[in-house]
């Protein structure tokens, strides 16, 4: 892999951590609202598969998990943070939360709430591409937790009977909010579950950016030149809670700190620090540049920008004026 | 004009839609090979293919979402859900995504999808083939419901369904589709909102919709037999209600009743009512009430499955019993 792309994806992976740190300490002085929920320890897996997409062509579309993937996409971090601090220069002008980002010009498809709702929202985005003989392909990022949905064995069963060029990538982080992946589900290797429905699937270190590179390299290519699904299966976790209101009785301190050893940013840090790329301070400089960043520029944005407009409030529910409810353009027979 | 039967008018819709537009798909269990089980799309699988007359798995919660990510991009899918009963297990999809994606990301997407999928009693079909479940669908912010009770209606409401921007859930009714009416020759948009007096009359106002408007037009010619003469209002739209439609006939009449097939709680008439209040209860003369199902799942036997239904004779009774004559 080229140095150039290493330092990229380790600049993004840095970036995506303090942002979300940022947002845990916004939270707690209640700056944001509702349900958070962080991403700290996952970082490979978004920015890894993307680095071997397109972002802001291919249309993504993930669970509530959503901050990273929508800054991975090229939605501004300033109106992800305006979003969660529900003002009107969000990316859902502050309709949405941290929960529902949305940015339709980048193709970030939203974030959604209800596990497993995504599977088949993704399958239709790539039925549309399909229709449309477009080039670009549906990535839908999900839990493993989503897997014990219906959705996951209907979507995966219509995916592949129609061939639609949609990339299912299932970012195992062992739990399904507060219930261990071993208490839960059948089969612990989730790659194994896409097999009845005959997709080719594969696994990854969710931890290693370049093993999900690679592997994401390959079932985005399969993808995109097959227009037939494919499913990849990272095995990662999360350092925080499932969300803020997580209490954590269900994992030990212990099994928490084993995995914070295998930190995704730490762990290219010192492979690229080895390889001669990058340098301690090269990088203690880049944490600097991006607190700054966070701090003089995206929450001071976030801060001062209006809250949506009251007159807003029903605004969307229906399509404005649109002529077919009335009976059509001449007003109805 | 052409006598058209309703399964028909429908499939002229889709047809014309279909020819028109490329990105109008349907999908839905035996919507193509099979022909469709009322028919409604009869012949659009040998015009259009099977990349646009879509035969589904017996998956109502998943490709309900398919349709809806797919218009999310520009499609304009039809789905068909082939009982109303199944439509349980489409409503996350639909409520959560469907009736919420434009509002939740500030208007930036909209999810131009369309679901039809009849319910009723039909010839004991039982408790989990006869649901009557408008109430659940009209009281969801961003889907909008439409109920057609003749041919025309259900060929012009498909078609400003297909084209409007918002979802739309049309509630049809197993018995009706083979109902025969009158349909424009001409190309039609039945309207999404609002009300239409299919019979006025001065003395009291019956609201129905869908087959209890046809209930609420035999009730008024045998009350006409005594001098009295119901108005009777078709609610073709559920969501939103016509609130300005109610109002205006309940000035005029002074007396409501809503004559509906489901049981009545948290129903169309409680809703009917809770308007009635609130915009013209001082020019009431007489309490609203209802005509509504007996409350509970249908049961199978022919005799009791009789008695749970309203007729139009009950309603001849309620009208009698509101005017003090009963």
């Amino acid at each position: 892999m080229k140095t150039e792309l290493r330092l990229k994806m380790l600049r993004d992976m840095l970036f995506a951590r303090r942002f979300e740190e940022q947002c845990y300490q916004d939270y707690q002085v209640r700056k944001i609202g509702g349900f958070l929920h962080l991403y700290p320890g996952q970082e490979a897996c978004a920015h890894g598969v993307m680095a071997a997409a397109r972002p802001g062509q291919d249309y993504v579309i993930t669970g509530y998990r959503d901050h990273v993937h929508a800054l991975v996409c090229g939605v501004p971090a300033k109106e992800v943070m305006a979003e969660l601090y529900g003002k009107a220069t969000g990316s859902s002008g502050g309709f949405g939360g941290s929960m529902h980002i949305f940015d339709a010009a980048r193709h970030f498809m939203g974030g959604y709430a209800l596990v497993g709702g995504p599977f088949p929202l993704a399958a239709g985005l790539a039925m549309a591409l399909k229709m449309q003989g477009k080039e670009e392909i549906a990535i839908c990022f999900l839990g493993d937790a989503a897997n014990n949905q219906g959705t996951f064995h209907e979507t995966l069963n219509m995916a592949s009977v129609w061939k639609l060029p949609v990339l299912f990538v299932c970012e195992n982080n062992l739990y399904g909010i507060g219930t261990s992946i071993q208490r839960s589900t059948a089969e612990l290797d989730q790659w194994k579950r896409a097999a009845p429905y005959n997709i080719p699937a594969a696994w990854a270190n969710g931890q290693d950016i370049e093993a999900v590179h690679d592997a994401a390299t390959v079932a985005v290519n399969h993808v995109r030149e097959t227009r037939t699904p494919y499913f990849l299966e990272l095995k990662t976790y999360r350092f925080r809670g499932h969300s803020m209101s997580d209490g954590g009785a269900y994992r030990t301190r212990d099994e928490v700190d084993e995995w914070r050893k295998k930190d995704p940013i730490e762990l290219l840090l010192a492979r690229m620090i080895e390889a001669g790329e990058v340098t301690q301070e090269q990088y203690e400089a880049w944490d600097e540049e991006i607190m700054s960043e966070i701090e003089d520029e995206i929450v001071p944005f976030a801060e001062e920008s209006p809250e949506p407009d009251p007159a807003d409030l029903t605004r969307y529910v229906f399509v404005e004026n649109d002529p077919y409810v009335h009976g059509g353009p001449k007003g109805g027979a | 004009m052409a006598q058209m039967q309703f399964w028909d008018a429908l499939r002229r819709a889709y047809d014309e839609e279909m020819a028109r537009d490329p990105m109008v798909i349907t999908m839905g269990e035996d919507v193509g090979v099979a022909g469709g089980t009322y028919k409604a799309t009869f012949g659009l699988y040998d015009t259009y293919g099977e990349e646009r007359v879509i035969d589904t798995p017996i998956s109502e919660g998943s490709f309900m979402g398919i349709a809806t990510g797919a218009s999310m991009l520009g499609v304009r899918p039809v789905v068909e859900i082939m009982s109303v009963n199944f439509a349980w297990l489409a409503m996350d999809q639909l409520f959560n995504s469907a009736a919420k994606i434009r509002y939740m990301s500030g208007g930036q997407l909209k999810c131009p999808v369309v679901v039809r999928s009849p319910g009723g009693t039909a010839h004991q079909l039982a408790a989990q083939h006869s649901a009557r479940m408008e109430k659940v669908f009209m009281g969801i912010a961003g889907l909008r419901v439409v109920t057609p009770s003749n041919p025309k209606q259900a060929y012009g409401m498909l078609k400003a369904a297909i084209r409007c921007d918002d979802p739309v859930f049309i509630n049809e009714h197993e018995a009706m589709y083979a109902m025969q009416g009158e349909v424009p020759d001409g190309e039609y948009f039945h309207p999404l909102e609002g009300s239409e007096v299919a019979r006025p009359g001065r003395d009291i106002t019956l609201f129905g919709y869908n087959i209890s408007v046809h209930w609420c037009l035999a009730a008024a010619e045998e009350l006409s037999k005594q001098g009295i003469e119901a108005e009777v209002v078709d609610l073709f739209a559920l969501n939103p209600l016509d609130r300005a439609g109610i109002k205006a006939s309940v000035s005029k009449t002074h007396r409501a009743i809503i004559v509906e097939e489901a049981e009545a709680p948290v129903g169309v008439g409680s809703e009917v009512m809770a308007i009635i209040n609130e915009e013209c209860f001082w020019q009431l003369d007489a309490p609203p009430a209802r005509v509504s199902a007996v409350n509970t799942p249908i049961p199978y036997a022919a005799n009791l499955e009789k008695m749970v239904i309203p007729t139009s004779a009950d309603v001849v009774s309620k009208v009698l019993e509101v005017l003090g004559r009963g």
